[in-house]
């Protein structure tokens, strides 16, 4: 049976971009149309951010555990067996946890209006797009395709060789896990499966990890690695995998490393081929979708969001572009214009960075005041044991006027300081206003005072 | 960190008061040492103030079309170091309006006297007492503002890189859009592209300040004390358009001669057989002052408005020697640059539209003068010349006189005597 759909807006892809303006979309009374070809929540909610943190949780309280049951104890905790793993039940702990968002998605979405339809959808043109035996015909189209994992063309995905996605699904541990990609998933997923008690390798092109931050930042997730028998070949290229090895040059020399599970994360592509955009008229930019700040498409009334259109890949980002779009549609004033986007790394401490960095352009030299504050000087680190990896919360501001340019830390639970971070530098803040804000003690949060005092010139417990 | 209280310095000789025509700051805003702060205008000329420091201005006083006595506050700004005004010494209140011979307190002087002030817009908040001096955003900077302020600037369809901010940094805080808003924001409305047959419904307010009040009040002045009366005769410009074209083409070096130099010549010819016309009618003490001297006023169009320089002496200037001096004194004018001096004494008025002019007009006299001569158009035309219909270049001269002091017989013998000698140009070289 065939059906014709005229709405308002369609949105293609259920991910943190489409589903977020598909909710606000309904809020606003917009007659609205959602296509997704899988489970709602996209990337992040079902093979991604979500899913990876929960296996990361379930890794670092399996690592406690085990400090805990080697000789001495931890803190006076002491475990007379080590514990086990039964990676198939972690798994269906973590694919619950997805369900119950996965189903929150979709409650949302029924309780704003939104009509989801499931299936693949092919756009015939920009404004018609075509699930099985269902077309819609919109007046406006929200494009949230997402992205999937880039593969190397010369270590093709397929049975030992993996992505982020099936990494997050495996039945059993892997004795031997090979990452290629030293950026944030593979460090994320490396860390955790070395805490699970895989032998963990990490192949990077590049001569550093993470190579997005500054070395100082990155520190401290590199010593963990060290002390924690994580092998690392930085400036090393993975030439090929075969036998159950892969083969790979450092500097001249090849070698050999034997791998249960290769593990590839050299990226994520833009999901821009498979749903007829070819059909649309829209033009790229290099392989991303070209928005303008209102993401709105070369094509009128068609517009784009999140991943397919360019960095940072993040779902917050998605989401709030699906937010604003969704506003725009309803007829408002709207335009992406963040001052910043914080980002996180869930390593082993976490990175947490929002704003200008002290290696991107104006992020150092005399115009610009840096002050660090070390954890170990943080009463709340101290008493969690955090305050002995290194870790501390840097602030970068303008000399001349104190304007707040960036923030960053690295350290264990830094990841929730980054609402501070992000809104200090949405408000504009001056290093004056963090410094007169009370910041709660116990808690981490004392560290980005102390380093906005520091910046002025008088920290108190340094 | 303190203040610096920046008076009206005294513009120009004998100038008590000054009218605020343009404002280049606003509070909050950071300035450097010589950038503009505002625009005053005196009877006869407009003067660019300049901040003598650097710092970030607290406080404007005087909206735009206000008096502004010499001497009275009109900037407060906030400064390094110590400024030239102690919140201690502060000021009693003084209205700028009253302080009308402020002659000891006219130059800008740093320290010496209290500094006249309103005490109510005197004290700076404890938290801007506190902060350092931020300049404006450097270009292309994006403007600093909290995601609330932004929305709302979104929902006004305020671009905010237009709207200055007096937060700290700079940041722009929900008062200065209110502050932007209240202004009218010029720069907000947004310029919508419709069909060119779409209803037109805007209506805009323009304060008549400045220059254009300045005309508008002498206008009115004119017309309400002089009982106007108007002759218009026909000249044939025949015999001088050739002449005018011999010299132009002879001494191309010398300089282009338009007819207005011509002009000048005859009046400068005839005047002195007609003294009650170049003259100057003090009609409050009722007495008529005629003048030896031809001090042609050159009406000349400016971008802000009329203003009429005046060549002085016009019968000591032969024919180059007065086009030179009108084509200095009209750059002079539209540049802003003209001094009072130059813009005063004219004891006759000549206004040209030039090939504007039109066949008649019926000019208003530059009180307290007592005649205007408005050249019309030169256009070649049928008439009759011993019995034959010929084409002869033909100009009307249209002029108005003060009736009070002017009769019709003379006025009229007056625009004869300059006809005859523009009809026959060799005449207007004899003495």
């Amino acid at each position: 049976m065939t059906e014709t759909i005229h709405t308002k807006l369609l949105i293609l892809g259920g991910g943190p971009g489409g589903y977020v303006a598909g909710i606000r979309a309904g809020q606003l009374g917009i007659d609205t149309v959602l296509v997704e070809g899988d489970r709602l929540g996209g990337t992040c909610l079902i093979r991604g951010c979500i899913p990876s943190k929960a296996i990361i949780h379930a890794a670092s309280r399996f690592n406690e555990m085990t400090k805990a049951a080697a000789p001495g104890g931890a803190h006076g905790v002491k475990l007379a067996a080590p514990p086990t793993l039964d990676l198939a039940e972690t798994v269906k702990w973590k694919d619950g946890v997805v369900g119950k968002l996965n189903g929150g998605v979709s409650a949302l979405l029924k309780r704003a209006k939104v009509r989801v339809v499931s299936g693949w959808g092919t756009f015939t043109d920009a404004k018609t797009c075509v699930v099985g035996e269902v077309t819609i015909k919109a007046e406006q189209v929200i494009l949230a395709a997402g992205s999937v994992p880039a593969a190397l063309p010369h270590i093709p995905f397929g049975e030992d060789v993996i992505s982020s996605t099936e990494a997050l699904d495996l039945k059993a541990l892997p004795s031997r896990l090979v990452v290629i990609g030293a950026g944030y998933i593979g460090m994320e997923l490396g860390i955790a499966f070395r805490k699970l008690g895989c032998e963990v390798t990490i192949v990077e092109a590049q001569d550093r990890i993470l190579p997005l931050y500054d070395l100082a930042l990155t520190k401290p997730v590199k010593t963990w690695l060290e002390k924690n028998g994580v092998v690392l070949h930085l400036a090393t290229k993975a030439v090929g995998f075969e036998h159950g090895a892969l083969k790979v040059n450092k500097v001249g020399d090849v070698l050999s490393l034997p791998a249960d599970k290769l593990l590839v994360t050299v990226g994520r592509a833009p999901r821009t081929q498979g749903w007829g955009l070819e059909t649309m008229g829209i033009d790229l930019d290099g392989r991303f979708i070209k928005v303008d700040d209102r993401c709105q498409t070369s094509m009128k009334g068609v517009y784009a969001i999140g991943d397919l259109v360019g960095e940072p890949m993040l779902e917050h980002k998605a989401a709030t572009q699906g937010h604003i779009v969704a506003e725009i549609v309803a007829g408002q004033n709207r335009r992406f214009d963040p001052a910043a986007i914080a980002a996180v790394c869930f390593t082993e401490p976490e990175i947490v960075s929002a704003g200008l960095l002290p290696d991107d352009p104006g992020g150092s030299g005399d115009d610009v005041i840096s002050a660090v504050f070390p954890f170990q000087a943080n009463g709340r680190a101290l008493s969690m044991a955090a305050g002995d990896d290194g870790g501390f919360v840097r602030v970068l501001a303008r000399k001349r006027d104190h304007k707040v340019l960036g923030l960053q830390a690295v350290g264990q639970h830094v990841s929730e300081l980054s609402g501070g971070f992000a809104l200090a530098l949405e408000m504009g803040a001056v290093l004056e206003d963090i410094a007169g804000t009370i910041h709660v003690h116990p808690t981490l949060t004392e560290a980005t005072h102390e380093a906005a005092l520091r910046a002025l010139g008088h920290a108190i417990h340094l | 960190m303190g203040r610096y209280v920046f008076k009206l310095p005294d513009v120009g000789e004998g100038t008590a008061e000054a009218e605020i025509v343009a404002w280049y700051v606003v509070v909050g805003q950071a300035v450097d040492e010589d950038q503009p702060l505002l625009d005053v205008m005196t009877d006869k000329a407009t003067v660019e103030m300049t901040s003598p420091v650097a710092g970030r201005v607290t406080e404007v006083i005087g909206g735009l079309g206000e008096m502004a006595a010499v001497g009275s506050p009109i900037v407060v700004l906030e400064v390094e170091g110590a400024g030239n005004a102690s919140e201690a010494a502060a000021p009693s209140p003084q209205p700028a309006k009253e302080d009308a011979r402020p002659v000891e307190t006219a130059a800008v002087a740093p320290t010496s006297t209290p500094a006249p002030s309103k005490p109510a817009h005197s004290e700076p908040s404890a938290a801007a007492a506190k902060t350092p001096v931020f300049p404006e955003r450097s270009e292309g900077e994006k403007p600093l503002a909290s995601p609330a302020v932004r929305r709302r600037a979104e929902d006004l369809g305020i671009r905010l890189t237009f709207v200055s901010g007096s937060g700290p940094a700079g940041r722009i805080l929900h008062e200065d859009l209110d502050a932007f808003v209240a202004s009218g924001g010029q720069t907000a409305l947004a310029t919508a592209t419709a069909s060119a047959y779409a209803q037109r419904t805007a209506v805009e307010a323009i304060k008549v300040i400045g220059l254009r009040r300045k005309i508008a009040e002498r206008m009115q002045d004119a017309k309400r004390r002089i009982p106007h009366f108007a002759y218009i005769e026909e000249v044939d410009m025949t015999e001088l358009e050739e002449l005018r074209a011999h010299l132009n083409a002879t001494y191309k070096q010398r300089g282009k001669l338009t007819v207005l130099p011509f002009l000048m010549r005859a009046l400068a010819q005839v005047l002195p057989d007609f003294p009650q016309i170049n003259a100057r009618f003090d009609d409050d003490a009722g007495v008529v002052h005629r003048h030896a001297a031809v001090h042609i006023g050159v009406a000349t169009q400016t971008a802000s408005g009329l203003i009429v320089p005046v060549v002085k002496h016009a019968e000591t200037l032969d024919l180059w020697a007065a086009a030179a001096e009108v084509a200095r004194l009209s750059v002079a004018a539209r540049d802003n640059k003209a001094t009072s001096e130059e813009l005063s004494g004219s004891t006759i008025t000549i206004t040209s539209l030039g090939p504007l002019g039109g066949i008649a007009t019926t000019p208003v006299i530059n009180s307290p003068e007592v005649a205007i001569l408005g050249p019309n158009k030169i256009i070649e035309r049928p008439v009759v010349r011993h019995g034959q219909v010929v084409v002869r270049k033909m100009m009307n001269l249209s002029a108005s006189f003060d009736h009070r002091v002017v009769d019709g017989y003379d006025a009229a013998e007056f625009i004869q005597r300059i006809k005859g000698l523009l009809e026959h140009p060799a005449t207007l070289f004899i003495d």
